[in-house]
Parts: C-alpha cells; sequence; structure tokens
C-alpha cells in the first residue's frame, strides 16, 4: 500500500463519516463544523488527484466564506431545528417516492450512456489536459480562462455587478442621524487646522488664547 | 480568429452605458431621476440603431463561438429594446410617485436585464447560455422587488427568486447532463453530433425534459405558470409591463433556438410536450382569469394565455409557423405595452388603480384612456377590425395548413372564454357607476404611449404586411440549421 493509498482511504472515509455527522448531529452549529470537516477532506482527495488550485480554491472560497456565512446563519437567526423536523415521517413515504424515481431516472440515463468510440467522432474533447508535469494547475486554467472563455468570465463578473446592485438597492437605507468618516476629509486636514502654538507666560499670569 | 467588433456592439454599447448611469448616480447623489430615466431611454435608442447600422447580412460568431448573431436574433434584440425603451418612457411618472421607488438604480437594472436579454438570445455555448439567463433573471428578480416597504413588491421578489432558482438548477441539469451525452457544450458541436447519429442515447430526452422545464417556467407557460399572477401582482405596475413584454419575446425566442438547433432529431418528443403545455396554458389563461378582480393578476392570466397561442406555431414548426410565431409575439408586445400605458396613465398612487372596480366610470372621467383601452382589450381578445385578430388568425391558419386541427379548435374556444373577461374591463369603465374619485392628472407620457399604441393596432390590420414582411426574413433565420 503506497502512502497516496493510505492517504485516499483516510480522507474519503473521514469525509464520508463527517458528512453523515452533518445530517445527524442534533446542534446545528456541531453540523457546520463537521461540514467544515468534509471540506477540508475533499480539499485532500483533489490534492491527490493533482488538481492542487481546486483543492485551494475550495478552502478559500467554501471554508472560508460559505462556512462561515452558514455558521453567521445559524448562530444569528433562532431557527427552532425541532419544528422544522415536524412531519419528516409523515413526508418520508412521498419524499422516498421521489428520490426512487430519481434515482432510477439516473441509472436509466447513465446506463444509456454511448461508448467513448461515439463521442470521438465529435473531434475530441475540446481542451485536452495538459501533461500536469510540464503545466501547472492553475496555469492550464488560466490560458483557457482568459482566452477562450473569456467571454463567459466577463459575463460572470456583470451577473456578480448586478448582484451587489440588488444587493444595494434592496437593503441600504440611509440613516438621517448615522455618523460615518470622510476619509478625503480626514487626509486633507493639515496640522495649522488644528494645532495652535501658544506663547508661554510665566506662571501666574494664565493662558490667554493667542 | 478574428472577430469583428461590430458583432456585439450593441451589448458593449448598453454595458458601457449602465456603467457610466450607475457612476452617474453614485458619484452625484442630487441627480435628478428623469434625467436617469431619460438617459436610459437614450442609451437603448442607440443600441437600437448601432444593431440597425450593423445588422448582421449573414450569421456571424464572435468569442470561439460562443457568441452568435444572424438576421432574426438582431430582429428579436431591436424589438426586445424597442420594448424596454417604451417600458422606460413610460415609467417615468410611477417611480416619482414614491421617494422609494425613485432610484437611479432602476433604469440601470433595466439596461443590464436588456443586456442579458440580448446575450441570451446570441447564446451559442452552453455556458453563456446558463450565465447570460442568470443575468437577466437576477435583474429580474430585484425589479420585482424594488417597492421594498411594500409587503407584496417584497413576496413578489422572494417568491420569483426561489422558484426561479429552482428553474434554473433544472436547467443547469439538463445542459450538464446534454454535455455529457454529446461531449461539447457548443450548441454548433452539439447540433452537428445530433445530426450524426443514427440513434441518440435515451440521456439527451432527459437533458431535453430538463431544459425545457427551466424554460417554459421563464415564458410562464402552464404547468410552470405558478408564480407569474403574484410576481405580475405584487412587482410595480412598469416593472410589470416590462416583465410581459421583453422577457417573454426573448425567452421565448431562445426556446426556439434551443429546440430548433439542438433537438430537431427528437422533434416528436418536444411536440409531444409542447402540445400539452400549449393547450394548458391556453385553457388555464382563459378560465383562470374569468375570477380575477386585480387588474394586474388579470393581464397575467392573459399573458399565460397568449403565451400558449404562441406555442401551437412551435408544435407546428416549419418557417410558416415560426413567422406566425414572432408575428403573434410582436403584436401582443404592442397591445401589453398599450394596456399598461393606459393604467399607467390614470396611476395616482403606487398601488392605484388595483382592482377592476377602481377603473369603474373611467369612460367619464378620462374619455381618451377609457377607449384606448377598450380597443386593445378587443385587439387582445382577438376581435376583427383589430390587429390582435391577425395575430390568432396567422397562428391558426398555419396550424390547419399542417394537418393540426384539434389545437385550433381548443385555440378558439379558449379566445371566446378570454372574451368574458376582456369585455368585462370594458364594462366596467362604460357602464359601472364612479366608486372612486380618481384625479384628472394623468402621465403625458403615458398616455402619449397609450394613443400611440391604439392607432398601431387599428392601422396594422389594415397594413399587416408592415409587420409580416421583415419578420418573414427573421423566421427564415431562426429555422436555418
Amino acid at each position: 500500500m503506497t502512502i497516496q493509498e493510505i492517504a485516499f482511504y483516510i480522507f474519503s472515509s473521514v469525509a464520508i463519516i463527517a458528512s453523515l455527522m452533518v445530517v445527524s448531529a442534533r446542534n446545528p452549529v456541531h453540523s457546520v463544523l463537521f461540514l467544515i470537516v468534509v471540506f477540508f477532506n475533499a480539499a485532500g482527495l483533489f490534492l491527490l488527484a493533482g488538481a492542487e488550485f481546486l483543492a485551494l480554491i475550495l478552502l478559500i472560497v467554501y471554508v472560508g466564506a460559505v462556512a462561515v456565512l452558514f455558521l453567521f446563519v445559524v448562530m444569528m437567526m433562532d431557527i427552532n431545528f425541532a419544528t422544522i423536523r415536524q412531519g419528516f415521517v409523515r413526508y418520508f413515504p412521498f419524499a422516498g417516492l421521489v428520490g426512487l424515481i430519481l434515482l432510477a431516472e439516473i441509472i436509466f440515463a447513465i446506463t444509456s450512456i454511448p461508448d467513448v468510440g461515439g463521442r470521438a467522432t465529435l473531434g475530441g474533447v475540446a481542451h485536452p489536459i495538459p501533461d500536469p508535469q510540464q503545466v501547472s494547475n492553475a496555469h492550464a486554467l488560466g490560458r483557457i480562462l482568459y482566452t477562450d472563455y473569456f467571454y463567459v468570465f466577463q459575463l460572470a463578473g456583470i451577473v456578480l455587478l448586478v448582484a451587489m446592485i440588488g444587493a444595494i438597492v434592496l437593503t441600504l437605507r440611509e440613516r438621517p442621524g448615522s455618523k460615518h468618516q470622510n476619509i478625503g476629509r480626514q487626509s486633507y486636514r493639515s496640522s495649522s487646522d488644528t494645532l495652535q502654538l501658544i506663547q508661554d507666560k510665566p506662571s501666574g499670569q494664565g493662558v490667554h488664547n493667542g | 480568429m478574428f472577430v469583428s467588433i461590430t458583432t456585439i456592439i450593441p451589448e458593449i454599447w448598453l454595458l458601457v452605458a449602465a456603467v457610466a448611469l450607475l457612476m452617474l448616480g453614485v458619484c452625484y447623489k442630487g441627480v435628478n431621476f428623469s434625467v436617469m430615466i431619460l438617459g436610459a431611454f437614450i442609451a437603448l435608442v442607440i443600441a437600437v440603431i448601432l444593431q440597425i447600422i450593423w445588422f448582421p447580412k449573414t450569421q456571424e460568431l464572435a468569442f470561439h463561438g460562443m457568441f452568435i448573431t444572424k438576421s432574426g436574433i438582431a430582429v428579436t434584440k431591436i424589438v426586445c429594446m424597442s420594448a424596454a425603451a417604451f417600458c422606460l418612457w413610460m415609467s417615468g411618472a410611477y417611480f416619482r410617485l414614491s421617494a422609494t421607488l425613485a432610484r437611479f438604480e432602476l433604469p440601470v437594472l433595466i439596461i443590464l436585464a436588456v443586456l442579458g436579454m440580448n446575450l441570451m438570445l446570441s447564446a451559442n455555448h452552453l455556458i453563456s447560455f446558463y450565465v447570460s439567463i442568470e443575468l437577466q433573471s437576477l435583474a429580474l428578480y430585484v425589479l420585482a422587488a424594488f417597492y421594498r416597504d411594500n409587503l407584496r413588491s417584497t413576496e413578489a421578489g422572494l417568491k420569483y427568486f426561489a422558484l426561479g432558482a429552482l428553474s434554473s438548477g433544472l436547467l443547469l441539469y439538463g445542459s450538464s447532463l446534454l454535455y455529457g451525452f454529446t461531449g461539447s457544450a457548443s450548441f454548433t458541436a452539439i447540433s452537428q453530433y445530433m445530426a450524426m447519429q443514427q440513434e441518440l442515447p435515451v440521456g439527451v430526452v432527459v437533458a431535453l425534459v430538463f431544459m425545457l422545464c427551466g424554460m417554459v417556467f421563464k415564458i410562464s407557460a402552464v404547468p410552470f405558470h405558478m408564480w407569474t399572477p403574484d410576481v405580475y401582482q405584487g412587482a410595480p405596475t412598469p416593472v410589470t409591463a416590462f416583465f410581459t413584454t421583453a422577457p417573454k419575446l426573448a425567452s421565448l425566442t431562445l426556446l426556439l433556438r434551443l429546440i430548433i438547433e439542438l433537438f430537431p432529431a427528437i422533434q416528436e418528443s418536444w411536440k409531444q410536450i409542447f402540445w400539452i403545455v400549449s393547450v394548458g396554458s391556453m385553457m388555464v389563461g382563459a378560465f383562470a382569469g374569468l375570477r380575477q378582480q386585480n387588474i394586474k393578476r388579470l393581464l397575467a392570466y392573459s399573458s399565460i394565455g397568449h403565451i400558449g397561442y404562441a406555442l401551437i406555431s412551435l408544435v407546428v414548426g416549419g418557417t410558416g409557423a415560426i413567422n406566425s410565431l414572432l408575428l403573434y409575439m410582436v403584436i401582443y408586445l404592442i397591445m401589453s405595452l398599450g394596456v399598461f400605458a393606459c393604467i399607467l396613465a390614470v396611476t395616482i398612487h403606487p398601488e392605484r388603480p388595483d382592482t377592476l372596480t377602481d377603473l369603474s366610470g373611467l369612460a367619464k372621467t378620462n374619455p381618451l384612456i377609457a377607449f384606448c383601452m377598450a380597443i386593445l382589450m378587443l385587439s387582445m381578445a382577438g376581435i376583427p377590425p383589430l390587429v390582435g385578430f391577425w395575430g390568432k388568425f396567422y397562428v391558426f391558419i398555419a396550424a390547419v395548413q399542417q394537418q393540426y386541427y384539434i389545437l385550433p379548435i381548443i385555440g378558439v374556444l379558449s379566445s371566446v372564454v378570454a372574451a368574458f373577461y376582456y369585455l368585462k374591463v370594458i364594462k366596467v369603465m362604460y357602464f359601472d357607476d364612479q366608486l372612486i374619485q380618481s384625479s384628472l392628472k394623468t402621465s403625458s407620457q403615458a398616455t402619449l404611449l397609450a394613443v400611440i399604441s391604439t392607432i398601431t393596432v387599428i392601422v396594422l390590420f389594415i397594413y399587416p404586411d408592415l409587420l409580416i414582411n421583415p419578420l418573414q426574413q427573421a423566421a427564415a433565420s431562426l429555422t436555418l440549421r
């Protein structure tokens, strides 16, 4: 057993156990923490597969942003999880039926996948994976992201702009009495505006302005 | 691959204009809302002019085949952009009614939504297809909730967002299956693959069903129409006017491109689906509209019904039918803009007029608007001396010519039922006693647009060729694979 295989089994078994804990933990905060464990192990699996860029992105985006957001939501909102779980038994037969239908559909679809020879007639894969020995992951992604996929990359940026405008439009409220910093004015302030040099007088005469 | 910038020039202009207006609004807090609306209107008009100047004569590709344009797509873009411009034109007075409504982001969001529509009409790759649909939808969700102090508007935005996200998920799942089974995400490559294969894998049909579910949601046809009445009722009235026009046409044309370019080989599968969707939409549009008391809900059901008629042409297929589909949609856009212009012309409060009784006695207080509304309602019902008749006529003729008899029969019967509620509006305006004192102050822009729309509806009945001829070439280019 090579070291890679041992690492693979450790990462995958921990990921499976932790994901079971995500759905079975009673305390929602624990669920989110287990979710972070799953993300870490999934990142490890990506590393083993030679996709170090994806592994790092997974950590930055999912652990750094999404999981923190989840924690915030879970801790800030007073959600009674007991009432959400109510009616689980009542809805289970129907949900199970839907799940079974979906499973059957997926099996049906997967078994009908044509052999690779059939797909090869299309002219092969659009972007064959470059040799990992020569090109690093981030490099290979960057090469197509900013060239062939430049257009959709820009579009994604516009979608984010719309999301930003939307969030501001729907939530920003101007409060008339609020105090905030004006950095421009702060930087323009010089010592002469505020500091006054006062002539020192002998003691007993008091201090006079100017 | 060398690409001429003129292929995508209207879209570039729209983006630049949107960002410029946004910067103007952010940097100069005191900028007048009317100036912003006017700026956005001018930006859209310039985009239309740019598209007309650089009208694509042949099929043009850009960005590694992710962007496509041809005459049919360009004509649809021109119609969508014009409809959006007219919506902006008539909406100024409405948004000035309340301080929460008169915010500079509104015209910016409308331009960005139109940009999304243009890009999705031109999508030629599953990724650009999905991202541009999201661009358009995201802007529309925000617009629906724009009147954020109002409970109904917030509810409309949230409902639209949640259900829209679900439909996007279906669309995305279908796209991923399609990519998995064909091996490419480019529309061109997928259609080549489809043409070469003798027997297609079942997965392609599954992908088709998922993608159609997502798109049918976007055009609000049965069985994915449940969100329509609530969203149309809750959204601010000019936003509702916008929803019923440009996004409808853009989504329907995209759906058309999708099934004609990607799935011609499994025609029988999608014809069955559209048969049911079309009949369902016509029936729901006619029968559910009967009991509605709210004007915007009524128009929502009317729009579901109209989509049903347009879908008859999709079932029939062929250049003639596609021509009648485009004709029907353009006529519907003109009538819908007119009806909303009438409503906006007599709007004195963001939530008034709300129910049909608010319009009672309109013939006495504002005879001009009442007359325009009456003409447009008769046209929507498809009564002969108006252009709405030609819309239905060409759709039914195209179906009968291809030996489809059941669909036109159901269409005629349901339009008889729907005529009841169109006539009810006229009855309320002309024969009911005035219950609510409505002010004589009207929006002059909206009144102007209502009059123009009414005149167009009458003139186009006499000269329908004015519409049919330019759309013929568009339809021919859209049916070409």
